[in-house]
């Protein structure tokens, strides 16, 4: 297909293929796309979280005190599947200490804390352009990862570590958002079609695509329009806009694959693994920033919407930046706000405080009004009845009800049979329940005590093997000492009949000596010197000395 | 600003059980009109007893296992058993037949299994069973329709019959009485006439109208129409009737074609008797249905393939309710064995 022959489809949904279930929603979306996307202004202070994305924290680069500039790596990537974060501005590291971010365990993490110094001083950073073309994949997926990119999408997965080059056909660009409420790609789109366009090419280009397919949901016209003139005015051959039918969760990674490929990726399996590679239209934009600008990811769009909040609009905040603030910028709360979501209101993250900040998965901040949603007033609900309305609206094609039944009676071995965990928690089977059972919460209650069962059993496995190996070592310490012994004694018993030889011997010497000796001693006394012809007075004096010598030696005994 | 704490989703369609369950109510009106214009007061007889009797024993329930009443109660699910109940039993039953009936359906065939979502047996079905089985003769009292003989006894003749139990005064009950027309050729046919000479007999040939027994025709006709707004509306599966009808029609064809003169034809199979009632109506009660596409289609048509072996070759008049109750003994098998393939997953079954 030419450039000049990308046709969008979105009449008709011709070439598009559908996933089970799914439901209709009401969207929302016109409340919060009345305005361009505004530049919340700097703030005092920034607290950047170390765990942004799934996988590994980074390696703390700075300290304490240390001056920062706008876009200086805080912390590095460690192992394969983890992100840098970066500053958003520059100042001082005031702290790296614990503090509360958005995160479903609603636990503290590391962060790093920055005062900004209002001089917007950018590091040093290398800006690569439409050259491009003429750097290898390895080198542009090094500077993708160093610029902290991760899917924007909400799923915060590291977006190089999917840029394999090998074996991928189809770049999914997914511009779906088809949670209720959230715009923020919407106007992405309609803003920046050129720049999510350019990112798309130097992920194909990376990845070495065949075709690059950009789709989005029929309920966004401006957006489609916007991406098709991008789209025929880029070099890629092979890039087409596909407008696909508004049906929630067709956002879903899988569900989208499943939408524009035909094509299942394996329950155990990765996109890969059926050629495909699926970023979101926000990270093609963030890495069309870190090529052409050089920036790191360090800001995004968030949709600040809901009947709950004054004006309702989208920012592109920097990451960091609090919560608290973008909503003031926002207008503020009304009085009859009643709840604060980061995303949206089928998958969205209940915060109980503004007082966190933006993170690279803050698509959206949705403050609530009875009007948007009803809050469960009490736990208690009606029984199953077993309608079955779950079955059809599950996009996993799964049975709710009989998870249901296993998750709440805690027969796991039944749920995951059923294959609890291929539940994506997109929530239509507790949207549609006649009953109004949580679903969605028995699953994740369930879904995380089995992992806590199977933690618990790996941690009593590794004590008893553990216990296993002490006993072992224990046991062959007592061997080894018994053998060493039995060797020592073997040994002596050995030594002992060379040594009775030895000191055979040495005695043998010794006596030999003192035989020698005594001879010595003997012949001493016996032969007496120039004794020869002597006189007879002589021969008396010598006796008499003799006889003196001896009576002395009497005395003395 | 502090926030209350809540999981996703947020988002709820407000769809409830005693919003299904109505609807369900509202379908059985205009076949339930039909079944009083051509059966008489009986009819509404059974169903002001049925309702008030499971209505207070599922309130009873309720007190006796510590259950909040209130919203129990009002889900519903005791009045379509209710209903259910009354339309299948026959019209001069007498009011402690429907009173058992009733008990049982609630006490035994619902809350002894927990009540509501836990009961494997449709309640109606156990309910009915248990007085068929042991009230054989009194299962047997229904009025000849509107317009068939003398048509059914006044509003006093059966306040008699159905509150004392005898005919009135100068009459007696063979009198008043009439089998269905399931039942009649069934009867006649096991005596050896076939389908042709009971149709142009001198008093049963007035039972058959042009499609399958006079009055049954609308009853079921109109059923039929409450069944269909209710898969229109989404309150029950499609799987379920239409698998029911078509192995009906399918399986009374067979024979039908096989042999005419003994097997009646698939137009009087599905529009005799509670055909309709329990395609729409009983066999979808989802508590103790299939809860699998699958094993949906299969529920509905065993029952279908069931209730006609009884009615053609068992000892009862009509054979539906216990192959509802059969078909239900089933259920954790179909669904365990027809789980859908999950996306991602390969066709074999791992």
């Amino acid at each position: 297909m030419k450039a000049n022959d990308n046709q969008t489809l979105h009449d008709d949904h011709e070439g598009v293929w559908t996933f089970h279930g799914g439901i209709k929603l009401p969207g929302h979306k016109d409340l919060s796309t009345q305005t361009a996307i505004n530049k919340l202004p700097a703030c005092e202070h920034y607290t950047v979280p170390l765990n942004q994305h799934i996988g590994a924290d980074g390696e703390i680069l700075v300290a304490e005190g240390e001056r920062v500039l706008k876009g200086q790596m805080l912390a590095k990537p460690r192992g394969i599947i983890s992100a840098a974060v970066h500053s958003p501005v520059s100042g001082t590291v005031e702290t790296i200490a614990e503090h509360t971010f958005p995160h479903p365990s609603g636990l503290a993490g590391l962060s790093i804390t920055i005062k900004n110094d209002y001089k917007d001083e950018w590091t040093e950073h290398e800006i690569i352009g439409d050259d491009f073309i003429n750097r290898s994949s390895h080198d542009l997926r090094n500077v993708v990862r160093d610029a902290g990119i991760v899917g924007l999408g909400g799923a915060t997965f590291p977006a190089a570590v999917k840029q394999t080059e090998v074996g991928i056909e189809t770049l999914i660009l997914n511009g779906v958002e088809c949670e209720p409420y959230i715009s923020c790609d919407d106007m992405l789109m309609r803003e920046h079609a050129t720049e999510i366009v350019k990112g798309a090419e130097i992920v194909a280009h990376i990845i070495n695509a065949e075709k690059c397919i950009i789709a989005i949901e029929d309920n966004k016209p401006e957006a489609i329009a916007s991406m098709s003139q991008a789209a025929a005015e880029s070099k890629l051959d092979n890039l087409i806009v596909q407008s696909v039918p508004t049906i929630y969760p067709s956002g879903g990674e899988r569900q989208l694959i499943k939408v524009i490929t035909g094509k299942e990726v394996p329950v155990d399996g990765l996109p890969a693994d059926i050629h495909v590679l699926c970023h979101n239209v926000a990270t093609s934009y963030a890495i069309y920033k870190a090529i052409y600008k050089g920036e790191p990811l360090i800001s995004r769009v968030v949709t600040l919407t809901g009947h709950g909040i004054n004006s309702p609009q989208n920012i592109e905040a920097a990451i960091g930046a609090p919560v608290k603030t973008c909503v003031e910028y926002c207008g503020g709360y009304k009085d009859d706000a009643s709840a604060l979501i980061m995303g949206g209101p089928m998958m969205g993250l209940s915060l109980e405080t503004d007082e966190l900040p933006i993170i690279k998965a803050t698509n959206c901040l949705l403050v609530t009004t009875s009007e948007d949603i009803s809050l469960p007033t009490s736990t208690a609900h009606m029984p199953c009845i077993r309608c079955g309305k779950c079955v059809e609206v599950c996009p996993a094609n799964l049975l709710p009800q009989q998870l249901y039944w296993y998750s709440a009676s805690k027969d796991y071995d039944r749920a995951i049979e059923y294959n609890l965990f291929d539940c994506i928690e997109c929530g239509c089977c507790s949207y549609v329940c006649p009953s109004q059972i949580p679903l969605v919460q028995y699953y994740r209650y369930a879904k995380s005590d089995i992992w806590e069962q199977e933690r618990d059993r790996k941690k009593s496995d590794m004590a008893r093997e553990r216990h296993e190996r002490r006993l072992e070592r224990i046991e062959k310490q007592k061997r080894e000492r018994e053998e060493k012994l039995k060797k020592k004694r073997e040994a002596l018993a050995k030594n002992k009949g060379s040594r009775d030889k030895e000191l055979d011997k040495k005695k043998e010497l010794i006596a030999q000596a003192l035989a020698r000796v005594n001879e010595k001693k003997s012949t001493k006394h016996i032969k007496a010197q120039n004794v020869d012809n002597l006189t007879e007075e002589q021969q008396k004096q010598i006796a008499e000395v003799d006889k003196r010598r001896a009576d002395m030696k009497k005395d003395k005994h | 600003m502090l926030f209350k704490k809540a999981d996703a989703p947020y988002l709820s369609n407000n769809s409830n059980v005693q919003q299904l369950m109505l609807k369900v109510i509202y379908a059985l009106i205009p076949g339930s009109i039909a079944m009083f214009w051509f059966f008489g007061w009986g009819v509404l007889f059974n169903l002001l007893i049925a309702i008030s009797v499971c209505l207070a024993s599922e309130t009873m329930m309720l007190k006796f296992r510590r259950r909040p009443v209130q919203p129990a109660l009002m889900d519903g699910s005791a009045l379509v058993t209710a209903c259910l109940l009354a339309l299948a039993l026959p019209p001069l039953a007498p009011w402690w037949l429907t009173t058992i009936a009733s008990l049982f359906a609630i006490v035994v065939g619902k809350h002894l299994y927990g009540g509501l979502g836990f009961n494997p047996f449709n309640p109606a079905m156990v309910g009915y069973v248990v007085v068929l089985i042991s009230f054989p003769r009194e299962m047997t009292l229904w009025t000849p329709p509107m317009g068939v003989g003398d048509g059914w006894p006044g509003f006093m003749d059966t306040v008699t019959i159905v509150f004392s139990g005898v005919a009135p005064v100068g009459q007696t009950m063979d009198a008043i009485t009439m089998a269905t027309p399931i039942d009649t050729l069934k009867t006649q046919i096991n005596l050896a006439y076939d389908t042709e000479y009971v149709r142009a007999h001198r008093v049963y040939g007035e039972l058959f109208g042009p499609v399958s027994g006079v009055g049954w025709e609308w009853v079921n006709g109109l059923y039929l129409l409450g069944g269909i707004w209710l898969i229109k509306q989404g309150v029950i599966d499609k799987r379920i009737p239409l698998s029911f009808i078509i192995a009906l029609i399918l399986i009374s064809n067979l024979f039908a074609v096989i042999d005419y003169s003994s097997y009646s034809s698939a137009l009087f199979h599905t529009l005799s008797g509670g055909t309709m009632l329990a395609a729409f109506f009983i066999a979808t009660d989802p508590v103790s249905a299939s809860t699998t596409p699958k094993g949906r289609i299969i529920y509905g048509a065993g029952i279908a393939c069931i209730a006609y072996i009884i009615r053609n070759w068992g000892g009862y008049p009509d054979g539906i309710a216990f192959a509802v109750l059969l078909m239900n003994m089933t259920v954790p098998l179909l669904d365990y064995y027809t789980q859908p393939r999950t996306y991602g997953k390969s066709e074999r079954r791992s």
